[in-house]
């Protein structure tokens, strides 16, 4: 017979917390491992932009000189971190999905009547989804390596922590919608109305200052847009430099993301109020 | 990091043996809840008491989701309160549900995962770690007599299978109170009687308080606890007997059908 690993005192010991957040961080990976063809899309996405889009558009498209490029540089090279900031966009708003697809609150069902803080299993699961991202992430710089997009060694290194502040951005807004969608058909919607508006009105493309010579109005909305300040942050680490403003309003960002997705799944404000899902009483 | 929330009220002793009779495995008062204009349940007040069955009977649409995902704080309580085992769930969440064991109606097990990999997700979710987790659950799967498919993944396994192996995962953290919401649904009558006859043993066996939802008659056993929900109100609680006594109906199924006024036949299994 075994002994009680949970002691009958209340509350919880540091290391339960810690078997939790592993706990769920595995599960994330296992599960990212079965879905062969969600990494694959992840990964062919950004290499469609990269080769296609970027190739035909090197030639219209000329870059100056602007921090942090110190040389001028291809189209290429420009847009790529804005790729990986959209590889994490994406897997934000499918980690949203797939919390509203989880059989419409299944698996989240499991997860949410664990008796640790609700604040820290959603805290968990976004620290998962953006484990995954930054997989994707690597994935997608190692193939562009061969393409020659070939940034300085200490950059894969120093760029880490900008993705994970990204990524835990991108997820919490994530995690925010899906406390707001009961179907998965409104995941269109989410296509439509959060993802296309922030990846084109954001400096993943085209450097603000082309923005601002089209239209100033834009590029005042780009630099509202925190997903222009996620690219310009992943953009800088890729070079080994930081950008502090950008790094605020990311940081910023995430924590009130954050904190709107833990009251939105708190259950007597956000759940409570749409009825059971699937309809059942 | 956040300590849990201590309830307000004397907290029992664990142990089950030193445990007042009186504090309710499950205590329901007075719970109100309603989507918008809508009223899902109205006032709805009963216990189960530990180491017992008790069956909430109810068709479709009686409140039954509702009435599990308040106990399980998918949904805040709006009015009334509910306790496990005198853990109040609004006010000492982590403490009510760590003794709480629930099996939900629609299937929650992730499918491509192996039973043992579901089975140690579980675990720490309950911050239980890797080595006792194992153990645990080399425990569950010997009693539901899925040892052998522990590497299997969860999909190849059948509807009865998947069903028990969710029982033996809210088992897992060794609850005290044991929550199903209507698990026989969409089995064979020989998975369903092997079922019930599992979940009755741990009532007498591990002393394990159980409210089982169920809107098939044939599941009440003459012993069992019963709740009947109807329309969002408890139209009568009580054993077996003294419902039908209440009635004055010469079975459950006539009972029901005095009780709610309605032709219950979607009482068929």
């Amino acid at each position: 017979m075994t002994t009680d690993a949970i002691k009958p005192r209340p509350g919880f010991s540091l290391t339960q917390y810690a078997v939790c957040m592993n706990g769920i961080v595995w599960r994330e990976g296992l599960r990212f491992l079965h879905q062969r063809e969600r990494f694959i899309s992840a990964l062919v996405r950004p290499l469609v932009w990269l080769f296609i889009f970027a190739a035909g558009f090197r030639q219209v498209l000329g870059i100056s000189i602007i921090p942090p490029y110190e040389t001028y540089i291809l189209y290429e090279v420009y847009i790529t971190p804005g790729l990986m900031a959209m590889i994490q966009l994406f897997n934000g708003m499918q980690s949203s999905l797939s919390m509203v697809y989880d059989r419409e609150m299944g698996n989240m069902r499991t997860l949410l009547v664990s008796p640790l803080p609700r604040w820290y299993l959603l805290f968990c699961k976004l620290l998962a989804g953006t484990a995954v991202s930054v997989l994707q992430v690597y994935a997608f710089l190692l193939v562009a390596w061969f393409w020659d997009i070939e940034p300085p060694h200490i950059g894969y290194l120093t760029v880490l922590p900008a993705l994970l502040l990204s990524g835990l951005m991108l997820g919490a807004l994530g995690m925010l919608i899906s406390s707001g969608i009961r179907q998965l058909e409104n995941f269109a919607g989410v296509m439509n109305f959060v993802i296309f508006p922030m990846f084109f009105a954001s400096s993943a493309l085209y450097p603000l200052w082309r923005v601002q010579e089209g239209s100033p109005v834009l590029a005042y909305l780009c630099q509202l847009n925190p997903f222009t300040h996620a690219v310009e942050l992943i953009r800088f680490a890729l070079y080994g430099r930081v950008n502090w403003v950008s790094l605020a309003v990311v940081g910023g960002c995430a924590v009130v993301f954050m904190i709107a997705a833990a009251v939105a799944y708190d259950p007597s404000r956000g759940i409570g109020r749409h009825g059971p899902a699937g309809g059942e009483t | 990091m956040k300590q849990m929330d201590m309830p307000t009220d004397d907290l029992p002793t664990p142990e089950r043996r030193n445990e007042p009779a009186e504090v309710a495995a499950l205590s329901i008062k007075g719970v109100s809840h309603s989507y918008g204009s809508r009223v899902a349940l109205d006032d709805i007040s009963f216990a189960v008491a530990p180491g017992t069955f008790t069956a909430l009977l109810g068709l479709n649409g009686a409140g039954k989701s509702t009435l599990f995902s308040l106990i399980t704080r998918l949904f805040g309580v709006q009015r009334g309160s509910i306790r496990i085992f005198g853990h109040d769930i609004g006010r000492a969440p982590g403490e009510a549900l760590r003794v709480l064991g629930v099996v939900f109606q629609p299937r929650t097990l992730d499918l491509d995962l192996s039973v043992m990999q579901n089975l140690l997700y579980h675990a720490a979710l309950h911050g239980i770690g890797r080595r006792e987790a194992r153990v645990r659950a080399d425990e569950v799967l010997a009693q539901i007599g899925l040892s052998d498919r522990n590497a299997s993944k969860v999909r190849d396994l059948s509807g009865g299978q998947m069903r028990r192996l969710e029982i033996a995962r809210a088992l897992l953290h060794r609850p005290r109170l044991l929550l199903l919401d209507e698990p026989t649904v969409g089995l064979d009558v020989k998975a369903r009687a092997d079922m019930l006859g599992h979940v009755r043993r741990l009532v007498s066996e591990q002393g394990i308080g159980v409210l089982f939802a169920t809107h098939l008659f044939d599941e009440i056993a003459e012993g069992d606890d019963l709740v009947v929900l109807h329309q969002g109100r408890v139209l009568a609680q009580g054993r077996l007997p003294h419902i039908l006594a209440q009635s004055g109906a010469r079975d459950l199924h006539a009972a029901f059908m005095r009780l709610t006024g309605t032709a219950a036949d979607a009482s068929a299994p």
